[in-house]
């Protein structure tokens, strides 16, 4: 597959992932509910995960799989047919990370619930004022 | 507060942007990401394992290390999962509900009563209760061994198409998950326990780092592959691709685990009796 | 492939984030969410992440929309903004 586009979207990715991280981090300082602020958590990773793989593309160039020819070893792979496959790795194990952090916070979050009875933060924190004092 | 963080944002945000006219433009063959190492991943790495994917090779054999504690990490957060919210189960004093097939009446058995034997008239049920749907149950019994088995070929096939442990192993977890929202938690339960999750996961883990520690054993380094070559019977390249393949199946199996435990824990609340 | 589908996919993904966090309901900011792991799947696939793209796939829509109805079925599903 040729990743070959034309200039209008040069910098049009950048700009994307600067949109949608923002838009996560918004949800993560100003909303008040708990898994509102859990979902813009995982806006912010995929978009940073987006910012990673874009930088990692070339024109004219196909997937990281090397393509089946029948004698490997007389035929020279050139760097600059396949795209970069280093941010590729990266992200993976950034996903798994995500993941794995996605699964611990909803399962605080179903403590908090039970512990508390609500989801949003003013009510969590009037409710914590009341049972110190 | 609301209109403060928008402020913040739309600032940051202008900032970034104005700040990102200097990255290279985009499909830049000559960009400074695409320059110092990865050149060599591409060229030598069919050369170095015989592992056409270089994405499988690069995870899995070059940078081994960080996939190690990848896979950790995620083991971590099932046991994490676990030590927040499982309470232990109290068999001789709870509460069950209990239907009477032919007449569709519901009992509830509170606690120290006798609860029926297994019968066919009487079935157990959760508290949110739907009737028998037969062409979820008959479909999803009948799929579940395909996605079982398109798991185990993502896993096998890693090394020529996209795929490898992760996938493969986050499939499987599905399989397993589809079985328990189509019927219910306990059916899952039964087919595979939550200590045969456990025990799986932490085998999966071993299995790499029993891995590594081979190849340490056999006077190498750790984690380098190669070094299995007399063990496995073959040549040094193909000993780095069954390496890998060795490894992609203990992360498969790792993220399997941890994916039911965590459904186990999070759709039941810890109790572990009914779920969705 | 054309510069058209992927500015297009990059407003419904603009659009599917802006509306996951704004709806007042817990159970369709899952969906929301969802929907928007597959839109950067597709994008990643376009940009030639084969190996992401499916990892994105299978987390983003067997796990973490499962995951997150099951926690929204446990606790509740309204939300005051």
């Amino acid at each position: 597959m040729n990743a070959s586009v034309s200039m209008p979207i040069a910098y049009a990715n950048y700009w994307v992932f600067v949109i949608l991280m923002m838009i996560g981090l918004y949800a993560i300082i100003a909303k008040k509910n708990l898994a509102k602020r859990v979902i813009g958590l995982n806006i912010l990773q995929t978009a940073v995960i987006l910012f990673f793989i874009s930088i990692g593309s070339k024109q004219q160039a196909t997937i990281p799989i090397i393509e089946h020819v029948h004698d490997i070893s007389r035929v020279a792979i050139e760097a600059r047919d396949y795209i970069n496959p280093l941010p590729h790795v990266l992200m993976l194990t950034a996903i798994v990370v995500a993941v794995a952090t996605f699964g611990v916070s909803m399962a605080l979050i179903i403590k908090i619930y039970a512990r508390y009875g609500t989801l949003e933060e003013d009510e969590i924190i009037e409710l914590s004022r009341d049972i110190e004092t | 507060m609301k209109a403060g963080a928008l402020a913040v944002v739309v600032i940051l945000g202008a900032v970034l942007i104005f700040c990102s006219h200097g990255f290279p433009p985009w499909g830049d063959p000559a960009s400074p990401a695409s320059r110092h190492v990865s050149p060599y991943y591409i060229e030598k790495s069919m050369r170095d394992t015989s592992v056409p994917n270089i994405v499988t090779a690069v995870l899995a054999d070059y940078r081994g290390y960080d996939t190690m504690f990848e896979t950790i990490v995620i083991f971590t957060a099932g046991i994490a999962c676990i030590f927040l919210l499982r309470t232990p189960q109290k068999t001789k004093t709870e509460t069950r509900l209990y239907r009477h097939v032919p007449t569709g009446i519901t009992l509830r058995i509170e606690k120290g009563g006798k609860f029926p034997e297994d019968s066919i008239d009487f079935e157990r049920i959760d508290s949110e209760w739907v009737p028998y749907d037969l062409i979820v149950k008959t479909t999803c019994r009948l799929i579940v061994p395909f996605i079982q088995l398109f798991a185990l070929y993502v896993i096998a096939h890693g090394h020529y198409s996209p795929g490898g442990g992760f996938q493969g192993g986050v499939i499987l977890g599905a399989a397993t998950l589809l079985l328990a929202v189509a019927f219910d938690l306990r059916s899952a339960k039964r087919r595979l326990s939550e200590k045969m999750a456990a025990i799986l996961g932490t085998l999966g883990v071993f299995i790499y780092a029993g891995t590594g520690i081979a190849c340490m054993i056999l006077d190498a380094n750790f984690l380098d592959y190669s070094a299995l070559a007399p063990l496995l019977g073959v040549d040094s390249i193909s000993a780095r691709s069954y390496g890998i393949l060795i490894v992609e199946v203990g992360v498969g199996m790792a993220v399997m685990a941890v994916m039911v435990m965590l459904y186990y824990n999070i759709s039941s609340a810890g109790k572990q009796d009914e779920g969705l | 492939m054309f510069w058209q589908i992927e500015f297009f996919i990059f407003i419904i993904v603009i659009i599917l984030a802006v509306g996951a966090i704004s709806v007042k309901d817990l159970l369709s900011a899952a969906i929301l969410f969802g929907a928007y792991s597959f839109m950067m799947c597709l994008l990643w696939a376009i940009m030639g992440a084969v190996d992401v793209a499916f990892t994105e796939a299978s987390v983003g829509a067997g796990i973490s929309t499962v995951l997150f109805v099951a926690a929204v079925f446990r606790t509740s599903r309204r939300t005051k903004d």
